[in-house]
């Protein structure tokens, strides 16, 4: 399996909400739901405060649950990759995935039924792009790449910073990280 | 330390500020179906065990409210699916790591078995119905068959019904995301919750005091059960991870204390297993009331195993964005 990451600087990143943005318009994200979100975590006791920025998604786990709880094989891993995806014509809308996430990433997309997450964009990294989340950021705290290449920039990024991914303890084997 | 945390740009429908995806629609579906479960083998044993004499109805008139339950529950399952026409999809494959899989596949099976063991009682039964069938070329021969071989239908229902019953369950506990339901009790409680709602059912309408009595009997010990079933559950929860305990906080002291206490342990279990006693002491009335309340239990610990299940998680925010506080900012 090609594992993609997406490794995000909690430095650099000022919570504009770019990415959001970016992502509603690549993907056409009808008003009011969304595929990707910031994170405002303050942390401490005042005086001593501490605040962190994360820009959150679906985690494209490598133990994916929710791929696991579907039914019908409608969640399932492009092209041998640990990108999730949604098919829309498989998707019976019984919510199985939803509840498996334990990050609650998954959304109630269409008006159709069928559910819609984050899929790193895999359109365009299938022409050899950025998802369009990491390609808008203003401030380029966003990554992407493959942690399988030793030379990526997520890899090398992963080797000399301090990181942590969400709730590991899941088993989930998130792949999006945060440097810290 | 507590973190706080506000979550910028996202209020999704059903997942903000807490998962409501599953509704009063599953709650009914998992009540049903292990009501379906409790019949199919209450059905089943009173044809194996011989026993016409004494349990009349539930040798020869039980089996046809399986069908009519688990339809029923069907139809809700069908009405929480949001993209209901693509329904189909579940026989299209098999997924063996997914609990709604095999319990889509368990449904072919039940089905089939579910109807034959009617049929097989059904000219006893319901006299009036089998005349109509009997009309029917094919409703005779089927009907014949199924009578012929009504003890092995019976033998088949049985591993069956307990899986039906038991899958109930592992629906939910299968899915680890939610802490609250990570119990291997769910499976067993489900089961024994469905044979008890389905023992109510002659409670209430068999003509015969015997069979009553054997039934309110049957009542009491699995009520007895579901209590023993219910306490598992809890300290399984109480002996789990830090995501377990925040989970169990919910029921104790937290929003759902008094929901789940008084609105369920009370009225659905303590209540009815008192009131049968009686009952079985030859209060009609407080027998009646007693199979009543059980109902109403079964149906309570669904729809509060669903709604609590869903409130409980990993991602734990002690603030998260609320529309509310951009209505406050615009006055």
């Amino acid at each position: 399996m090609t594992t993609y990451a997406m490794v995000i600087d909690t430095i650099t990143c000022i919570g504009c909400g770019d990415c959001v943005v970016a992502c509603k318009t690549e993907n056409n994200v009808p008003e009011g739901l969304n595929r990707d979100w910031v994170v405002e975590a303050t942390s401490g006791e005042y005086p001593n405060l501490h605040t962190e920025f994360r820009s959150e998604r679906c985690n494209h786990c490598s133990h994916a649950t929710c791929v696991y709880a579907c039914p019908t094989g409608a969640s399932h891993y492009w092209k041998d990759t640990n990108i999730v995806l949604v098919a829309a014509e498989k998707c019976t809308g019984c919510k199985a995935c939803i509840a498996a996430c334990p990050y609650d990433a998954r959304l109630i997309m269409r008006p159709e039924g069928y559910i819609d997450k984050c899929t790193f964009c895999h359109h365009r990294v299938d022409e050899g792009l950025d998802p369009a989340c990491v390609a808008s950021c203003p401030t380029h705290c966003m990554h992407f790449g493959m942690l399988d290449n030793p030379d990526s920039i997520v890899s090398r990024l992963l080797r000399e910073r301090r990181h942590k991914a969400l709730l590991p303890e899941t088993g989930n084997e998130p792949n999006v990280y945060y440097l810290l | 330390m507590i973190e706080e945390v506000l979550v910028t740009a996202r209020h999704n429908a059903k997942i903000d500020p807490s998962l409501g995806i599953w509704t009063w629609e599953i709650s009914v579906y998992l009540f049903l179906g292990g009501m379906t479960a409790g019949i199919m083998l209450f059905a089943a044993w009173a044809m194996l065990s011989r026993k016409r004499e004494v349990l009349a109805f539930a040798h020869d008139r039980f089996a046809l409210w399986a069908p009519i339950a688990l339809s029923l529950g069907m139809t809700t399952l069908f009405l929480d699916l949001e993209h209901k026409l693509y329904v189909w999809r579940f026989y299209t494959s098999f997924e063996p790591t997914s609990p709604m899989s095999w319990g889509a596949w368990i449904l072919v099976l039940v089905y089939p078995v579910m109807i034959l063991q009617t049929l097989s009682t059904l000219r006893r039964g319901y006299p009036t119905l089998a005349g109509w069938l009997d009309r029917i070329p094919v409703g005779g021969w089927v009907m014949d068959l199924s009578e012929n071989w009504r003890r092995t239908i019976a033998f088949l229902a049985i591993p069956l019904a307990v899986g039906l019953g038991i899958y109930t369950g592992v629906l939910l506990s299968a899915l680890s995301a939610r802490p609250f339901w990570s119990s291997g009790a769910l499976g067993p409680l489900f089961l024994v919750s469905g044979m008890s709602t389905a023992a109510v059912i002659p409670v209430m309408v068999s003509r015969l005091k015997g069979e009553r009595h054997f039934f309110e009997t049957t009542d009491i010990g699995l009520i007895f059960l579901e209590v023993v079933l219910v306490s598992i559950f809890l300290i399984s929860l109480a002996t789990g991870a830090a995501y377990h305990l925040e989970a169990l906080d919910l029921v104790m002291g937290g929003p759902f204390t008094e929901a789940f206490w008084l609105w369920f342990v009370v009225p659905g279990l303590l209540v009815p297993m008192v009131l049968a006693f009686l009952g079985l002491r030859g209060y009609r009335a407080f027998g009646l009331l007693a199979s009543v309340l059980v109902l109403y239990g079964g149906f309570m610990l669904r729809y509060l195993m669903v709604e609590i299940g869903q409130v409980s998680t990993w991602t734990d925010y002690a603030i998260q964005f609320d529309p509310q506080l951009l209505e406050r900012l615009t006055q």
